[in-house]
């Protein structure tokens, strides 16, 4: 008989949506034994080849059976140096959860019978937090003392390119635009799903491995990629996807409809949650409602309706997708919990326009039902809107998470930096070098959106390649 | 790395309106800071990200020249701070540059505390050998700034007040139209201030067909193209201040929409200001 998969604790619904403290609360000891018990120690597991960086999940979920929490820890950050942090926003559904055999074929998604191995990851992680022992650190090279590394932006590429680097013993400076570190898991990432502590731990921690951080500069508006290179022997380039996409369609600009970015970035770094305390305000309706249906439209859902909460309104916050529910980019545990929560979804569905008051508020939005067609370049079936099928809903916010583009505050002032027909950074998929000698690149200015993870992965291959380059040039 | 307010001059403070210059150490911004562009700052680490024009730069590169009036919470806590006190965070310089062309007649136009944003436009503009005309207006005499300073720079010299307390009563709108009128030669009109003013002088220099340069106060939040928060339609386009801007061509711009989005927090505004300041 196989054993029940074992449930994670978490806060419930009604009592965590009136607030951002986190969620789930993770595995005790015992629980995670349990889960770690039913592992099957496959002679050829598939479980690592769904990991973006290739963690050793067999020998990790092995050591936690042994009680060996700190030999666990090591076993992922000899891959991932931030297992806290990607044991909480990873999509394991998506990746080394569906690779494992134990989740049924051919199915989206992992299913539950897989193991739960970020849940696993976040307990090793939090174990050696709790419980710092020596970093190991990577060979080092013999002159790499001598030689700097610039890495611009402190997102998920750039902590993680820097901290590859700085076990290898190489000098690193994170330079970050904001006025906090973390890109966007500070901006992005509401605290409920990524505690601050945890992020500011891995920060100190990199801090005390040797690591500088530049906040409030800005490269390409202070010093250029050029500048730089004249004072650092490599730059890594981490610098995100910035540019949020809008619907196009009419209303837009009216008063209260929000980007995701700006929604979040007002809430979670700017802590609007706390207005007045805190001095950046947010506005929050009646009626909230969220298009789109990612990670980034389930974490504004959520803030919405957590801030309808605090604020004394009666919850009622909408996701609006135009697909349907199996299409729904994000990962499947959001999608539960924002359901949990009391969040509404309206799928199949196309925002037309949004009507506004006099004042210039957004106070409704006209939309068409849509029903699926043949699958298009995605291999998702595509949203044919259905004629004559208008309506309205009332919306007094709207957060618009469709996506984001390239930022181009670099890379226009940088013009021997090749980017594609998206402005994303075209770099050698190997090296990760750009089309300028000893500029590297990582995240989703290469990528495109990606995760968290798949950031990293770029940002690990980037750091290997500069320790190469650099190690050979005496 | 603490960013210490070097030097405070109130510029003006009469009928509850205070404008406030300020020095603080930037040496990253300084040296790298063009005339039209701006900086974030941060009063404290729970305030707001507030953008703010450089209205100058010092000579050594290592400090610039603030001038803000104080209207909301984060301008009225910057007005309290005193020389020794810290700021928590400044970045920038951020937006495109102004362009500066040559040999050119400009009409350079600043209302209220607008008149500190178009100071570095202004000397950038004589540096580079173009006439300047310059028309400075403001509500009364107590509240018009760099008088001096913009005179040294200009080839012609205006001065308006709505009450008539100096210079010709009414306002930049009447002087500029009577200079166009009057066919006086003008390839460029370049105006900062209240969006009302801006507006005007749009609708003043249109029926000329001058090209119109503005320099849009939206909201803002990062200020670095990664949240939309600054918003404007120009030429029926959606466009991003921070990043397309702050500049834009100012017959292209729709007014009403600035008006309404600059009111998206009034409410909120004037909360958190009773509050803090009872
Ligand atoms: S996690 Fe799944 S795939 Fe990996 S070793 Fe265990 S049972 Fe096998
Ligand atoms: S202020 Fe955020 S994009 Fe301009």
């Amino acid at each position: 008989m196989r054993k029940e998969p074992v449930k994670i604790k978490e806060v419930e619904a009604p009592v965590r949506s009136g607030n951002f403290e986190e969620v789930i609360l993770g595995y005790s000891e015992e629980e995670a034994l349990r889960e770690a018990a039913r592992c099957l120690q496959c002679k050829n597991p598939l479980c690592s080849s769904g990991c973006p960086v290739g963690i050793d999940i067999k020998t990790f979920i092995h050591k936690i059976t042994q009680k060996d929490y700190a030999g666990a820890c090591s076993t992922i950050r000899q891959k991932n140096n931030f297992p806290s942090i990607c044991g909480r926003v990873c999509p394991a559904e998506y990746q080394c959860r569906k690779a494992c055999v134990l989740t049924k074929r051919g199915e989206r998604f992992a299913t539950p019978e897989a193991i739960n191995i970020h849940f696993l990851e976040r307990f090793a992680g939090d174990y050696g937090m709790n419980n710092p022992a020596n970093r190991q650190s990577g060979a080092k090279c013999i002159d790499a003392k001598a030689k700097k590394v610039a890495i611009v932006g402190s997102g998920p590429a750039g902590i993680c390119c820097a901290g590859e680097l700085a076990r290898a013993g190489i000098k690193v400076v994170v330079y970050e635009g904001l006025h906090k570190l973390g890109g966007v898991l500070r901006y992005g990432i509401p605290p409920f799903r990524l505690p601050r502590n945890i992020l500011d731990y891995e920060i100190e921690s990199l801090k005390k491995m040797g690591v500088d951080f530049v906040p409030n500069f800005i490269v390409g508006r202070n010093k250029s990629v050029d500048e730089l290179l004249k004072e650092f022997s490599a730059v890594f380039l981490g610098l995100g996807a910035g540019i949020p996409s809008f619907l196009g369609i009419k209303g837009e600009n009216l008063c209260n409809i929000y980007s995701a970015n700006e929604f979040l970035t007002r809430v979670n770094l700017m802590s609007a949650y706390k207005f007045p305390k805190a001095h950046t305000p947010v506005n929050i309706g009646k009626s909230m409602v969220i298009i789109g249906g990612g990670n980034t439209a389930m974490d504004a859902a959520r803030c919405a309706l957590r801030l309808q909460k605090m604020n004394g309104l009666n919850p009622d916050t909408t996701v609006l997708y135009r697909r349907s529910e199996v299409e729904l980019p994000a990962r499947r545990l959001e999608i539960e919990h924002a359901k949990e929560e009391g969040i509404k979804f309206k799928l199949l569905v196309k925002p037309e326009e949004f009507l506004g008051d006099e004042k210039g508020f957004v106070r409704k939005l006209r939309c068409l039902q849509c029903e699926l067609g043949e699958p298009d370049a995605s291999g998702r079936r595509k949203p044919i809107e259905i004629p004559g099928s208008g309506f309205e809903v009332d919306c007094d916010i709207a957060v618009v998470a469709i996506g984001l583009n390239a930022n181009e505050i670099l890379t226009k002032v940088t013009p021997a930096l090749k980017v594609d027909k998206y402005g994303d950074v075209v770099v050698d998929e190997n090296t990760m070098e750009t089309s300028i000698k000893n500029v590297f690149a990582g995240g989703d200015i290469v990528g495109g959106e990606g995760t968290v993870i798949e950031a990293m992965g770029m940002a690990k291959r980037a750091a290997k390649s500069i320790i190469e380059k650099l190690c050979n040039q005496r | 790395m603490s960013i210490k307010i070097l030097e405070k001059k109130i510029l003006a403070d009469v009928l509850g309106s205070k404008i406030v210059q300020i020095k603080v150490p930037a040496k990253d911004v300084a040296a790298y800071a063009k005339a039209g562009q701006f900086i974030v700052l941060m009063v404290a680490e729970e305030g707001e990200r507030i953008p703010l024009t450089i209205a100058g730069v010092d000579k050594d590169k290592t400090a610039i020249t603030i001038i803000f009036q104080e209207a909301g919470l984060t301008t009225r806590l910057l007005g309290k701070l005193e020389p020794g006190d810290s700021l928590y965070a400044l970045a920038g310089p951020l937006g495109h540059p102004t362009e500066i062309g040559e040999n050119e007649d400009v009409f350079i136009i600043g209302g209220g505390v607008g008149i500190a944003e178009i100071y570095p436009v202004a000397c950038a503009f004589k540096a580079k050998g173009n006439r300047v005309t310059t028309i400075l207006g403001a509500r009364t005499k107590e509240l018009l700034i760099l008088e001096e300073e913009l005179k040294k720079v200009s080839d012609n010299f205006y001065i308006t007040t709505d009450d008539g307390t100096y210079g010709q009563k009414g306002f930049v709108t009447d002087v500029l139209k009577n200079l166009l009128a009057a066919k006086k030669p003008c390839n460029l009109v370049y105006a900062v201030g209240p969006i009302p003013m801006m507006r005007k002088v749009s609708e003043t220099t249109k029926p000329f067909s001058v090209k119109t340069l503005v320099s849009l106060n939206a909201l803002m939040v990062d200020a670095t193209g990664m949240c939309g928060c600054c918003r404007v339609s120009v030429g029926g386009k959606t466009r991003f201040s921070c990043v397309d801007g702050p500049e834009f061509d100012a017959h292209e711009v729709d007014w009403d929409e600035l008006i309404k989005r600059n009111k998206i927090y009034c409410d909120k505004e004037q909360h958190i200001c009773k509050l803090s300041f009872k």
